[in-house]
């Protein structure tokens, strides 16, 4: 039998309005570690998605041990030998180890399911695979490291040729990662084919045979291990023709009021001392990878989530805030990222959500509202941010997402805040409403407002952004001034390959 | 701010008609709900009338409304509650404690009638304050932390009263409470029932709390990082809830002309079932005071009907239950096809 396990060529796979995977390619040999690197977007989950059963190929072609397979559902995925770790856990808490991994297999007598057995078998299979377990733990109980071995043995209890692990360090420690890295290097000596999806660079130069690269759904190219170069590889992600787009002009900043200061700020399980500054009429870009804890910077300042330690200056003065009602009154307004759950009020009508935060404004005696003073209010809004709606009385799931996000933004000018935290401005917004958009945020920091603007997407990050904080594992791994940064340079400093420096 | 900022028309027009229809076809809906449970209604009063003599009479309806005020004070407080995705299982033991309550300070403490009447009312809203600590701060599931203050208001009346009725024979002017009749041929508990209402729609309608209430059931979280403080909103609402428990303790105990301690349980039921079939969503964010004063009359209209016509009350609260069904399953089927 020949090495090679699997071999991926040719995939595409388009989603209403974005082409997710463009003739992506790559191969899996025997006892082999294939790593699969690329930015936030750039289809690595879809591509595993598809190997998985989950999403359906609109082109190409798999060919697994050597025959075309076509895989159609997460069924015929399990049963080929195919089998994958998601980031988040699907394990049930509340049963034990043996339970998980044989969930819907359980061994029985006479209809009854055999628990005796079934712990047999469990415990057999944990010492095959060198993890020690007791299989009658409850998971719930289990670190995050040791569930995760239990998705690994359950995983391999399917016989699985291939192992998919997407981000499996991400919630680790580091010796805990170490646990892990010693678990896959018996995997391999059992010929196991494992692809890992990481965006740790220097877990690439620890366990990978092989990388390969993807870029905004295409696939960049392959370096085998005596190739692998941190800088070549990040090169491959960014693309070595990134095209300078528009920068804002370089302002004289030095000088100008810091309305936020933020220090030592952190949280219980992410967060570590995070130290930066806002200045008047600036736009502060937040650049990172997913789960480096940007979100959580902005979720901590405002006081959604508790902070563990830190102190909080707004205008010069030291702020305390425990909940956003604190947050909204020292005139900080936080723009989620899921806009459609945190927020707009999809259900009900542009004016409510135009109001929510300011309908203090518009209430009389005994809270009696004056609807008209509010009503002209919005309108007013709607017409200055060019919202498209038939009225303002329309309900808010109708509009698109541009629209939308123009309805969160009117909500934080009724509310009169002076420092805006936008989360994924343009998440989900066609090109055309996006630069109406960045257009909206230049005009807003001309007026003197300030905004922290949390972004995935580099060029937006390098057009909009005066300076950028780039974080990683949960810490400010640098702050760079506009001129001063690339998208090479963001992305040493997201992957933490770089010195840390102010 | 005036200075808003100003920016080009967006490259893709062409977007509204659709959106245009939509919205005019969810008003038409949500105007069809409103007449739906209102022509319920009158369906209802139309067949029993035909099917008995006796039901269509002035004597006849007026004892309908006497027999609706108590529930529909009790639906008016809960549909605040249920507006924002909760629900208020105590308001039926709720009720009983503050009677008692309302006896223990007339009757025993020989209070005032205007303050034994205060402090029924105040017993209620203290329960409700209770509930919406717990709820809010505490973050007990409001399923959970009602149904405990079910059964402590319970166990109190009992304890309090001594498991017997507390009877306010001699407290002068109690009974005109709820029997006496300021607007000729009209119970006085019935035009408390329709004041509270009005208040209670003025509340949900026109203050900036029940904009709240239904901005916390459309959903909490936006709400809460829109810089609304939600928990102290949140025991507002129970509070509220609980205050109109109190008005219908106060109420039942001057029907009855007695505080009956073991009476009460089962009461929260029916006051859910009439805001639901009011059209009030238990998923929250939606619902109408009107709703729920027609959901409660639907009830009346029915149990009075069913008793009229002779039928057994066993199989009048068959009916009851069918109807609930109905009910909700219609409202299920609207927003079913609203979601598409």
């Amino acid at each position: 039998m020949s090495t090679q396990l699997l071999k991926v060529s040719g995939i595409s796979k388009s989603f209403p309005g974005v082409q997710a995977l463009q003739d992506v390619q790559f191969e899996l040999n025997r006892g082999e570690v294939l790593t699969l690197v690329g930015e936030n977007g750039a289809g690595k989950s879809s591509l595993m998605k598809i190997l998985s059963g989950i999403y359906a190929k609109d082109a190409g072609s798999i060919v697994f041990e050597g025959t075309e397979v076509d895989i159609d559902s997460p069924k015929t995925a399990q049963e080929l030998g195919i089998s994958i770790i998601h980031q988040e856990m699907n394990l049930m808490p509340h049963l034990s180890v043996a339970q998980n991994i044989y969930i819907g297999r359980e061994p029985r007598t006479a209809g009854f399911v055999n628990e005796r057995r079934l712990n047999r078998q469990t415990t057999e299979l944990l010492k095959r695979l060198g993890i020690t377990l007791n299989p009658r733990q409850t998971v719930g109980e289990l670190t995050v490291a040791k569930q995760q071995m239990v998705e690994i043995a359950k995983a391999l209890s399917f016989d699985a040729k291939v192992l998919i692990m997407d981000e499996p360090t991400s919630a680790l420690t580091d010796s805990e990662t170490e646990t892990l890295f010693a678990l896959i290097a018996a995997l391999k000596q059992n010929g196991t084919g494992i692809i890992y999806i990481s965006h740790r660079m220097e877990e690439l130069r620890r366990i990978a045979d092989r990388v390969t690269v993807l870029r905004d759904g295409r696939y960049i190219g392959s370096l085998d291990k005596g190739e692998i170069d941190i800088p070549t590889v990040i090169e491959m992600m960014v693309g070595r023709h990134i095209e300078e787009g528009a920068r804002p002009e370089a302002r004289e900043h030095a000088d100008d009021d810091v309305v936020l200061k933020v220090e030592g700020l952190g949280t219980r399980y992410l967060l570590r001392d995070i130290n930066f500054e806002l200045r008047r009429g600036e736009i502060l870009g937040f650049a990172g990878l997913m789960g480096a804890g940007r979100t959580e910077v902005a979720r901590a300042i405002i006081g959604a989530d508790p902070s563990e330690g830190g102190t909080i200056h707004v205008q010069g003065k030291k702020v305390r805030i425990g909940q956003p009602a604190d947050a909204v009154a020292h005139g900080i307004g936080y723009l989620s990222e899921d806009r459609k759950q945190l927020g707009l009020l999809l259900e009900r009508d542009v004016n409510t959500n135009i109001l929510l935060a300011s309908l203090k404004d518009y209430t009389g005696p005994l809270g009696f509202m004056r609807t008209g003073k509010g009503k002209q209010k919005s309108k007013g809004y709607v017409e200055s941010l060019r919202i498209k709606t038939p009225s303002i009385n329309s309900v808010t799931k109708n509009l698109s997402g541009g629209n939308q996000q123009k309805v969160v933004i009117a909500k934080w000018l009724a509310r009169d805040c002076d420092i805006l935290i936008f989360d994924e401005p343009t998440r989900g917004i066609d090109v055309g409403a996006k630069e109406e958009i960045y257009r909206l945020l230049n005009e807003l920091v001309a007026q003197g407002k300030s905004i922290i603007m949390i972004s995935s997407e580099l060029p937006e990050v390098l057009r909009l952004s005066h300076r950028i904080v780039v974080m990683a594992g949960g810490r400010i791994t640098g702050i760079l001034d506009n001129e001063d940064a690339s998208q090479a340079k963001i992305m040493d400093y997201a992957t933490n390959v770089a010195d840390e420096k102010e | 701010m005036n200075a808003t900022p100003v920016t080009e028309q967006s490259t893709r027009p062409g977007v509204t008609p659709p959106e245009k229809q939509g919205t005019a076809l969810s008003f038409l809906r949500a105007k069809l709900q409103q007449s739906l449970a209102f022509g319920t209604l009158i369906v209802l009063v139309i067949f029993f009338s035909i099917a008995s003599n006796n039901f269509f009479s002035w004597s006849n309806i007026s004892s309908i409304l006497l027999a609706t005020a108590v529930i529909g004070i009790l639906a008016l407080g809960t549909t605040f509650v249920i507006i924002t995705g909760g629900i208020d299982l105590s308001i039926g033991t709720g009720m009983t404690l503050a009677a008692v309550m309302t006896g223990i300070f007339l009757v025993n403490m020989e209070l005032p009638l205007i303050v034994g009447v205060l402090g029924g009312l105040a017993t209620g809203a203290l329960m409700g304050l209770i509930n919406g600590l717990n709820i809010a701060v505490l973050k007990l599931p409001p399923f959970i932390a009602t149904l405990a203050m079910m059964m402590i208001a319970q166990g109190l009346a009992l304890v309090i009263s001594g498991v017997r009725p507390i009877y306010f024979s001699g407290v002068e002017g109690f009974k005109t409470i709820a029997l006496g009749t300021l607007i000729p041929g009209l119970p006085n508990a019935v035009l408390i029932l329709f004041l509270l209402a009005i208040v209670a729609y003025l509340l949900l309608s026109k203050t900036i709390f029940g904009r709240y209430t239904f901005a916390i059931g459309s959903n909490e979280e936006a709400t809460r990082l829109s810089g609304v403080n939600t928990r102290k909103w949140l025991i507002t609402v129970y509070t509220v809830a609980g205050l109109f428990t109190g008005f219908a303790g106060v109420v039942i105990a001057a029907r009855l002309d007695s505080a009956q301690p073991q009476i009460g349980v089962g009461y929260e039921l029916q006051a859910i079932a009439a805001v639901i079939i009011g059209g009030t969503s238990l998923l929250g964010g939606r619902g109408s005071i009107m709703g729920t004063v027609i959901g409660a009359l639907i009830m009346s209209v029915l149990i009075n009907g069913l008793r009229i016509m002779s039928i057994q009350t066993e199989w009048q609260n068959v009916v009851v239950g069918v109807v609930i069904l109905i009910a909700v399953f219609t409202d299920t089927l609207r927003q079913r096809r609203s979601i598409t």
